[in-house]
């Protein structure tokens, strides 16, 4: 059962990813990218994570594509395609992303393969676990990643009240 | 034996389908009569005695109405939108424990569809999913009100979605669990979390009325400044799914405060009567039910009572008074909670 469910979410998962590039339309692309974080959250259920589930759906598809679909609806990027991109730009954007998938090729090669079997009752998701985790061992990285976190929000304010 | 429990989940699902549906018609009954009592009016009182079949007439008329989907709008993201806000208005109702177990022929049937232990950041999360029902409604109206209704309405949502996690957080330090039927559990007899928690409740309800986008905090839908808000544009069942959505949501919100806050299907003394198993379940439901109704009574009391704030009051409330409040209330509580007890 498990491994049917499996294989749904990975196709929906890859086909809706593939949309996102392709989709002609930003608001259809917005979209299809939420259709993927919510496979993935389904991906993460299936390893028995819930709590990172629920986190990655509230903050991916509940906060950030909020924030995305904003700004694509408000600049209305239908109307005018941008042919500004130049030759020069296209070549260094095939560049970076030609090494960006080497260096994602090269990690993958030397990662350790073959079949990794879950616990049967695994807790290694459940937010008990990754809350004592979280505030023992990575107490540190934590609390830095807070500050921020509370710098980058303390800076958007500044820079909105300027303006005005 | 390994089908039981489907088919059971499976009933459990369609009944609560049916009665949320049963109860957000009603519910639009409920607030005409409940408007007509507090105006002094009579209300409703044509179709079927007391007008009790004027929901029934309600759907029928937005049935029959003529269907126009504007020829600028994005078509598919027209229909998406409504369909997005009432299932993500339903959803939510899979957490929440009904009632306390039935016993049927030996098979101890869980009157709560899903119990997980993380039922509170699932009911976050859907509350932060229906967002997009009214975003994706807005714009693909084309339409610069649809737009306008939409943009209020979610930065209002997302605003007050803030305030009203942090709310909660208080009752989960108290309850020591994320689950809702552990939540329940732990407000045995009188031990209800409105007596720890009345600041983060007061928080919660408010934000549960900025949420539903309910008065005083329905500007999404300000008839005065933007026609008709995000569903402008819309008409037939596609605007009353809009509509529909709401009352499902304020039953869904009424039944969420009564669980976290009001001891859910407790209530004093429910141990002592020494009741059989299935008729404990039974009062459980009723319970639970009857605090329920009230707190969609308490909705229209307000929507009838208070009225709408201005879009920058809304914001002030929000950022300013309430998230502060929250925090504090989270920080009160885990002192009270290391300090003192």
């Amino acid at each position: 059962m498990a491994q049917y469910i499996f294989y749904a979410l990975s196709i929906v998962t890859i086909l809706s990813a593939l949309y996102v590039v392709f989709a002609k339309s930003p608001m259809y692309s917005v979209i299809a990218m939420i259709v993927c974080f919510f496979s993935i959250a389904g991906h993460y259920v299936l390893l028995n994570a819930q709590f990172l589930a629920i986190v990655h759906i509230i903050v991916y598809a509940g906060a950030i594509m909020v924030l995305f679909l904003f700004v694509v609806m408000l600049l209305n990027l239908n109307q005018e395609p941008d042919k500004s991109h130049g030759k020069l730009l296209r070549v260094a954007a095939a560049i970076s992303g030609g090494m960006l998938f080497l260096v994602l090729l090269l990690s993958l090669n030397t990662s350790e393969t073959g079949t990794f079997i879950l616990p049967e009752k695994s807790d290694i998701g459940m937010v008990e676990h990754v809350g004592k985790k979280l505030f023992n061992e990575y107490v540190l990285p934590f609390e830095i990643s807070s500050v921020l976190l509370l710098s980058a929000i303390i800076g958007s304010v500044v820079l909105a009240k300027k303006e005005s | 034996m390994e089908w039981l429990p489907l088919i059971d989940k499976s009933v459990l699902i369609l009944i609560i389908f049916l009665i949320s549906l049963g109860i957000a018609a009603y519910s639009t009954y409920a607030e005409r009569k409940v408007a007509a009592f507090l105006q002094d009016r009579i209300g409703p009182n044509r179709a079927g005695p007391f007008g009790l079949l004027q929901p029934i007439a309600d759907g029928v008329k937005m049935f029959m109405k003529e269907e126009i989907i504007p020829s600028a709008a994005d078509k598919f993201l027209f229909m998406l939108g409504p369909c997005i806000f009432m299932m993500t208005a339903l959803m939510t109702s899979a957490v929440i424990p009904w009632g306390k177990p039935l016993d049927i022929g030996g098979y101890q049937m869980n009157l709560q569809v899903a119990d997980i232990n993380i039922g509170v950041l699932y009911i976050v999360a859907t509350a932060s999913v229906g967002v997009y029902g009214i975003m994706l409604g807005g714009w693909a109206s084309n339409n610069k009100f649809s737009l306008l209704g939409a943009v209020r309405a979610s930065s209002q949502m997302i605003s007050y979605e803030l305030a009203m996690g942090l709310s909660i957080i208080g009752v989960l330090l108290i309850s020591n669990s994320l689950s809702l039927s552990d939540i329940v559990k732990g407000q045995e007899g009188f031990h209800w979390n409105i007596i720890y928690q009345p600041l983060g409740f007061l928080i919660f309800l408010i934000c549960a009325f900025a949420e539903c986008n309910r008065a005083p905090f329905d500007l999404a839908e300000c008839e005065t400044e933007l026609v008709g808000g995000y569903h402008t544009e819309y008409s037939s069942m596609k605007l009353g799914m809009f509509l529909f959505a709401e009352y499902v949501n304020m039953f869904i919100s009424s039944a969420l405060i009564v669980c976290l806050f009001f001891g859910g299907y407790n209530f004093p003394g429910i141990d002592n009567l020494d009741l059989p198993q299935n008729i404990a379940s039974i009062i459980s439901v009723v319970i639970f039910f009857a605090k329920t109704f009230f707190f969609i009574f308490f909705f229209m009391w307000i929507r009838w009572t208070i009225p709408r704030f201005r879009y920058d009051q809304l914001m002030k409330l929000g950022w300013q008074i309430l998230l502060p409040l929250s925090i504090f209330n989270v920080v009160a509580t885990a002192a009270w909670l290391t300090f003192v007890k």
